[in-house]
């Protein structure tokens, strides 16, 4: 996207490949030689990937990642509002999944959420005598107190992929006894090196059981568009749906924050789609364009600079009227945004920010955290691929740091010789780095704030950002480290 | 207490042998516990004269968890004071039967089944080490004695052979040990000469041969063992032999499993199998070669 390479004062190809051998030597050689190639200084006018992904995480560092399961209910299943999302196991996985990514839901709980803890809380004897039995009655009892849920997800916990358990049989049943949607996820966290495959896999089991099985009821119109890959942190997508419609766009599913089943199902017939989180929409957005023929754009809503920059890439995609709302749109939030940076920007101007998170944030983040005047010095992702490191390459200053699924000790000597202004990243690093006396944003859940997106989100992210940065709290802190 | 583990290929008689071989100890005045560890529960119905036992698993499923269980709900007395325990499980390809024999076993310690007037603990598993559930009974702490039911019957001598591989695992790892094999016959040629070859070859030893006799099967349909049902029968008489013998054997091996090349020459060396023609392999009945 950006064409200019970007420099940092004092950082160079050398100085980042020293500051990346010297972490690596607390490693013994057989880490070492796996991590190496997990590391890099960015290569700017390169634009491809500087770093290996998508591998097995090197057994004893502290890894930050999640699991198959976590992938498609936390991430793809989990926020579809209006169905029922049943953790298939023991209780666990689906306790410490339940909302705790802060994807917001709209409606009334029990009628058109259920946002609720669904679980076949498997014991001894579920586990010797298979949970398919247990997992018919469930779906029953889900369908007679719950008769207003559109479908019904079942969600598969390591056990039930353990001892074969035929999950996709029962769903196949309860579909027709109970003439509601049952759709098996096959997401056993053991699966993959991470949560990634767990996206996959949900995107694989919405075009086998979802996609194509509803049609919308208001007439079709040039302007039908889906929003894919925003989970509605914090209320993301109201914040992003509300721009769109603004420029003329009829926003007809979100995928899949706030999602409604049965608009995600009737998603072929929209005339294009728009992809923010790349990595865990991509293959559905792939599949819908070779079967149906609809195209997709990835855009980026975080920060005035990139939306301006995606809006106007948007409508190019159709005519003159969407072409001239989106300029009076733009027209209409640039002073304002010039308001939130002229607030923001003096008091952070040159501070330096790492960031270490999920799906699209390492790279989506770094234009809004410019617009603030601030500089990312280090840049990594948990569970990205090859296509998200060359996405990435463009978007961060030359020879900066690019990390893949870091190490706690390789964030910790990077964080001390870099001394960033700013950490961005997930609860696991958060304590750490506060702990070094050091200002740090969760940005997987926007830290209990957000929207971040779009022109509501970008004030709420420069005012968070500034809150973190300039604290007195931080002045107090004698970290002993 | 002498924990002793019995393996064998399905079908070859370890339900049967074992019980009529406890009714023998339980006759020289042992205290004996058996624990059948295979989802068909068919361990203890000669010691029972019952159909089928209740088992661990069948009253977790029942009442929801293993700690609402009573010992007492799930150890029965049979003849000469055998006590005895099925773990139960699955019905054929759904669960996960090694669970449930982890399960049941792990519950007989907490309840305190083990308790120290028993002489013996004999565990009955199901055919073949198929998962970590069916090595529970040679894991540590359990039995360190193990004696496998084979046949002269090729596919017997085979399953023999991998399961001696499976006591080399756990005897590396823990205190378990090889007894010996118990040769029940099918009277297959020379059957006795080629189960001492094989209990040589695994550093064992042949500790009986029981003979073939339709008194096994007559006491069965009566759900007795030999003992209870005849025992002044010369069958009797072998059962009592094998309860001896294992009472007193003090034989105790880490096996030598043999290489299926080595097994291949063995049965070849007694007409078994006959010498290989490579260029017969893969040749149906009446093409030319």
């Amino acid at each position: 996207m950006s064409s200019t390479v970007k420099k940092v004062e004092g950082i160079t190809k050398e100085s980042t490949q020293q500051m990346i051998d010297r972490a690596l030597e607390a490693y013994p050689e057989k880490g070492r030689q796996k991590r190496a190639p997990h590391l890099a200084p960015n290569d700017a006018s390169a634009c491809s990937a500087c770093v290996k992904s998508n591998r097995k995480t090197v057994p004893g560092v502290m890894s930050a990642r999640g699991c198959a399961f976590a992938g498609a209910k936390g991430v793809v299943w989990g926020p579809i509002r209006d169905m029922v999302h049943v953790s298939h196991g023991p209780v666990g996985c689906g306790w410490y999944s339940w909302g705790t990514r802060r994807n917001l839901v709209s409606g009334k709980n029990g009628v058109t959420n259920f946002a609720m803890q669904f679980t076949s809380d498997f014991q001894e004897k579920d586990i010797v005598y298979g949970g398919d039995k247990k997992l018919a009655v469930l779906l029953k009892e889900a369908r007679e107190l719950f008769p207003l849920a559109k479908g019904i997800s079942v969600l598969s916990e390591c056990p039930v992929g353990l001892i074969g358990d035929d999950i996709n049989a029962v769903a196949k049943k309860a579909t027709t006894d109970l003439d509601l949607p049952v759709i098996p996820c096959n997401c056993e966290g053991f699966r993959g090196v991470s949560q990634s495959l767990g996206h996959h896999i949900s995107n694989d089991t919405i075009r086998d059981y979802l996609i194509e099985t509803r049609e919308f009821a208001e007439p079709a119109t040039p302007y039908d568009i889906a929003l894919i890959g925003d989970y509605n942190i914090g209320g993301d997508v109201w914040s992003a749906k509300a721009l769109l419609e603004e420029i003329g766009l009829n926003v007809k599913a979100t995928w899949t924050g706030d999602g409604e089943m049965e608009r995600i199902a009737a998603t072929h017939r929209v005339k294009l789609n728009l992809i923010h989180c790349y990595r865990s929409m991509n293959y559905m957005c792939k599949v819908m364009e070779e079967k149906y023929g609809i195209p997709f754009v990835e855009f980026n809503f975080f920060g005035p600079t990139k939306i301006k920059e995606s809006l106007r890439k948007i409508a190019e995609r159709f005519d003159d009227r969407i072409q001239s709302n989106v300029e009076k749109v733009i027209a209409k939030y640039d002073p304002l945004m010039q308001q939130v940076i002229d607030t923001y920007r003096p008091r952070l101007e040159g501070k330096k920010v790492m960031l270490y998170v999920g799906g699209l944030r390492p790279r989506h983040t770094v234009s809004a955290y410019e617009d603030l005047g601030m500089v990312v010095v280090g840049s990594g992702y948990e569970f990205a691929h090859h296509d998200d490191y060359e996405r990435t390459s463009p978007e961060m200053p030359d020879a900066t740091v690019i990390y893949d699924d870091a190490s706690e000790h390789e964030l910790e000597q990077f964080v001390d010789e870099l001394k960033p202004d700013l950490i961005g990243s997930g609860i696991k690093e958060k304590y750490v780095f506060q702990k070094m006396g050091l200002p740090f944003r969760q940005m997987h859940s926007w830290d209990y704030s957000g929207p971040y997106h779009g022109y509501q989100g970008f004030p709420i992210f420069a005012r968070d950002v500034d809150m973190a940065v300039n604290s007195p709290t931080w002045k107090l802190v004698k970290s002993p480290f | 207490m002498r924990q002793i583990a019995i393996y064998g290929k399905g079908g070859i008689g370890k339900s049967t042998t074992t019980q009529n071989t406890v009714a023998g100890l339980a006759a020289l005045g042992k205290k004996v516990m058996i624990v059948g560890c295979d989802p068909k529960a068919d361990s203890t119905r000669l010691i029972l004269h019952a159909k089928a036992q209740a088992t661990v698993m069948d009253l977790v499923r029942e009442r929801g968890t293993v700690e609402d269980l009573e010992l007492s709900d799930v150890m029965k007395v049979g003849f000469g004071g055998v006590k005895c325990v099925e773990s139960g499980g699955p019905e054929p390809g759904v669960g996960c039967a090694g669970r449930g024999v982890i399960t049941a076993i792990n519950f007989l310690e907490e309840a305190g089944a083990y308790t120290p007037d028993l002489d013996f603990v004999f565990y009955d598993v199901l055919g073949d080490v198929v998962c970590g559930g069916f090595a529970m009974p040679i894991r540590e702490n359990k039995a360190e004695e193990i004696y496998i039911v084979v046949s002269g019957e090729m596919m017997a001598m085979y399953a023999a052979n991998n399961i001696a591989r499976g006591i080399l695992k756990y005897a590396t790892s823990g205190k378990v040990r090889l007894g010996g094999l118990i040769c029940n016959s099918r009277n297959t040629d020379r059957e006795a000469d080629l189960i001492e070859a094989l209990a040589k070859k695994l550093g064992t030893q042949m500790i009986h041969f029981v003979p073939r006799d339709n008194q096994v099967q007559r006491a069965e349909l009566r759900r007795m063992t030999v003992i209870e049902y005849s025992g002044e029968h010369k069958q009797a008489d072998e059962y009592r032999a094998l309860a001896e013998k294992i009472a007193a054997n003090k034989n105790l091996v880490i096996p030598k499993p043999l290489q299926m090349e080595e097994l291949e020459e063995l049965l070849m060396e007694f007409g078994i199998m006959p010498d290989e023609d490579e260029t017969k392999v893969g040749v149906a009945e009446g093409c030319p070669v």
